[in-house]
């Protein structure tokens, strides 16, 4: 269609390709960017050695490059696309162009369960995961107020959940702070910002293993209803008219975004601005269908994040920047230019 | 073909009653237009006889059987429904916003490739087949409320609910909607304003006031001037076209009514 209303959309499925490829080949760069400047060679000996099974050649580019680089490059890229399936996710559950991941609590009860850890000391038995665990046990806690609170006060209704999400969220952003007001040490207060920024240094291949496991499902589940996620787009009288049981569903993605954000929290701390920008980008490439969203989001999320943990090892080495540092400063600008644009509308957003 | 009925059916919204005691029986192919003015329950009855909300009495029954014992497939499967202000989805095409009235006949996972020729077919029937590849935020209102038309016409119900079809609308394409509704041949509920056009294309006109049902009947008896005159405080005469022979409902200070229209007291 040729007409004045017609519109400008990227093909899916070779878009899906290309940001494929694209992070294929990006993982593999990253690999040899770091603190630690590696010979490209040296690293793709390395590479291909452990494909094939063996160790690398080199036991010291064996070391960096895959017991220190691998297992957190690979998290970048897990923790992105699941971040930008999030945010696509909630955006559509509380039709709000401002949703992000972190909206519904999670993020702010997975800190007050993190700072419990760094400060006080809860979990300490769990050693190297007592960390993760405080964050997810308080992601899901604070989840569950969200959840409650919501449905007692008029069911899961997007404003609800917004006004609940926020409010909840500064209350256990309150609770954080005085933790570590009260905690008075130096040394901790370090740590709980630099988690709270989000940061991928604590990835072993350990780690990694659960949280792509997680995504991967979230994924999968999504995709398993992505033609009801458009209707729900319409809002709750639409869906129900085109047969979506849209308790139910609403139920469903609220926990399916918690444990998934949770998981994610617990491993990478609060990356911000991915979950808000990157699906917003993706809608403007390919349109609204959650069918292709979904994916593009995904793929585009893991591309991004993999290369803003570039920029945050590299640019202040041999220190390491927050991963919200770098997200911030480009997503920001990026957002802007995209609410400016007129040819974008969110779906009940633009009225 | 869909026979939509309901026996003593009380709507509540936040507990306080807004219509009881309807009684309704559409026969299959039959069109039903609810009047009744601003508030008087057209859209809360509506959604009552769509399913998307349960009555505080009474029940709705398609083909006999109880419609809130439906799933909300089934449901969406045997009927239409298109609310009052319902508007696409700014960011999507034409094309996609009709065919989501396909979701209810195939699994959530499903990409639905062999659609198009159902979207075209009902954005035809709303003239809008040129459109199907223009995003829904360039559309006029008038070409929104149609494109919502045509997702009720894919999904191939033998029931459509409509509240407000006919609004936003310029005359022309009132009428040409509602011929296309008449054209369908498929059991019609909709909630109209324009009395004269109720009149003219529905089979029948249920008038709904004071929070029940006046009157059901055809729109001669239905939209009599007196009941005209008390429910909606406006001066109407039926005039009969010498010439044509039809009878046509007129409104307003040119109906010069026989007597005095009495102020209407509020409900």
């Amino acid at each position: 269609m040729s007409g004045s209303g017609a519109a400008r959309r990227a093909p899916t499925l070779p878009l899906l390709l290309v940001l494929f490829a694209g992070l294929a080949v990006s993982v593999v760069l990253s690999l040899a960017l770091g603190s630690e400047p590696l010979r490209p060679a040296g690293v793709w000996e390395t590479v291909r050695a452990r494909l094939t099974g063996a160790a690398g050649p080199d036991p010291v580019y064996d070391a960096i490059v895959w017991e220190l680089r691998a297992p957190r490059v690979l998290m970048g890229a897990v923790v992105g696309a699941g971040l930008a399936l999030a945010g696509a996710v909630v955006q559509t559950l509380v039709r709000n162009p401002l949703a992000d991941p972190y909206l519904l609590g999670v993020s702010a009860g997975a800190g007050v369960g993190a700072t419990l850890v760094i400060v006080v000391g809860v979990f300490g038995g769990l050693g190297v995961w007592a960390l993760s665990a405080g964050a997810l046990t308080g992601a899901v806690l604070a989840s569950l107020l969200v959840f409650g609170v919501s449905v007692a006060q008029g069911g899961l209704t997007p404003l609800r959940l917004v006004l609940t999400g926020v409010v909840l969220s500064a209350a256990f952003s309150s609770v954080s702070s005085f933790l570590v007001f009260v905690g008075d040490e130096p040394e901790a207060t370090q740590a709980v910002l630099h988690w709270l920024l989000g940061s991928l240094s604590g990835s072993t291949w350990a780690n990694t293993g659960p949280a792509l496991v997680a995504v991967v499902l979230s994924a999968a589940s999504l995709m398993a209803v992505h033609s009801w996620l458009d209707a729900l787009a319409g809002g709750p009288d639409a869906a129900a008219a085109l047969g979506v049981p849209v308790r139910e569903v609403r139920i469903g993605l609220f926990a399916l975004t918690s444990v998934l954000v949770g998981v994610l929290v617990a491993v990478s701390g609060g990356v911000g601005f991915v979950g808000l920008v990157v699906p917003h980008l993706a809608r403007m490439a390919v349109g609204a269908r959650h069918a292709a969203v979904l994916p593009v989001a995904a793929l585009g999320g893991a591309l991004f994040l993999v290369w803003v943990d570039v920029v945050a090892r590299v640019l202040v080495r041999p220190q390491e920047m927050p991963l919200s540092v770098v997200t911030g400063l480009v997503g920001a600008p990026v957002f802007l230019v995209l609410m400016g644009r007129r040819q974008y509308g969110f779906s009940g957003g633009g009225r | 073909m869909t026979h939509l009925r309901c026996r003593g059916v009380r709507c509540e919204v936040a507990g306080r009653t807004v219509v009881s005691d309807v009684d309704l029986d559409v026969p299959p192919g039959r069109m039903l237009a609810l009047v009744g003015t601003n508030g008087s329950g057209k859209s809360t009855l509506i959604r009552a006889l769509a399913g998307l909300r349960v009555p505080a009495a009474g029940l709705v029954t398609v083909d006999g059987e109880d419609l809130h014992a439906f799933s909300a497939r089934r449901r969406a499967r045997t009927i239409a429904y298109v609310g009052q202000e319902e508007a696409p989805p700014e960011d999507l095409l034409v094309g996609e916003l009709v065919a989501l009235g396909r979701v209810p006949h195939r699994p959530p996972w499903a990409f639905g490739r062999a659609e198009r020729a159902i979207t075209l077919e009902a954005l035809e029937a709303v003239g809008l087949a040129h459109a199907v590849d223009r995003r829904c935020d360039r559309l006029s209102g008038g070409e929104r409320r149609r494109v919502m038309l045509a997702r009720a016409l894919a999904q191939e119900c033998g029931l459509v609910l409509l509240d407000e079809p006919t609004n936003h609308l310029d005359i022309g394409h009132q009428t040409r909607l509602l011929e296309t509704l008449r054209g369908l041949g498929r059991t019609v509920v909709a909630a109209m304003h324009d009395l004269p056009l109720a009149a003219a294309y529905f089979d029948r006109v249920a008038v709904l006031h004071r929070g029940a049902l006046r009157t059901v009947d055809t729109a001669s008896t239905a939209l009599a001037p007196t009941t005209v005159e008390e429910v909606f405080a406006v001066a109407a005469a039926r005039l009969t076209d010498a010439r044509t022979g039809h009878e046509h409902l007129v409104l307003g200070p040119g109906a010069a009514p026989s007597r005095t229209v009495t102020k209407r007291t509020t409900p």
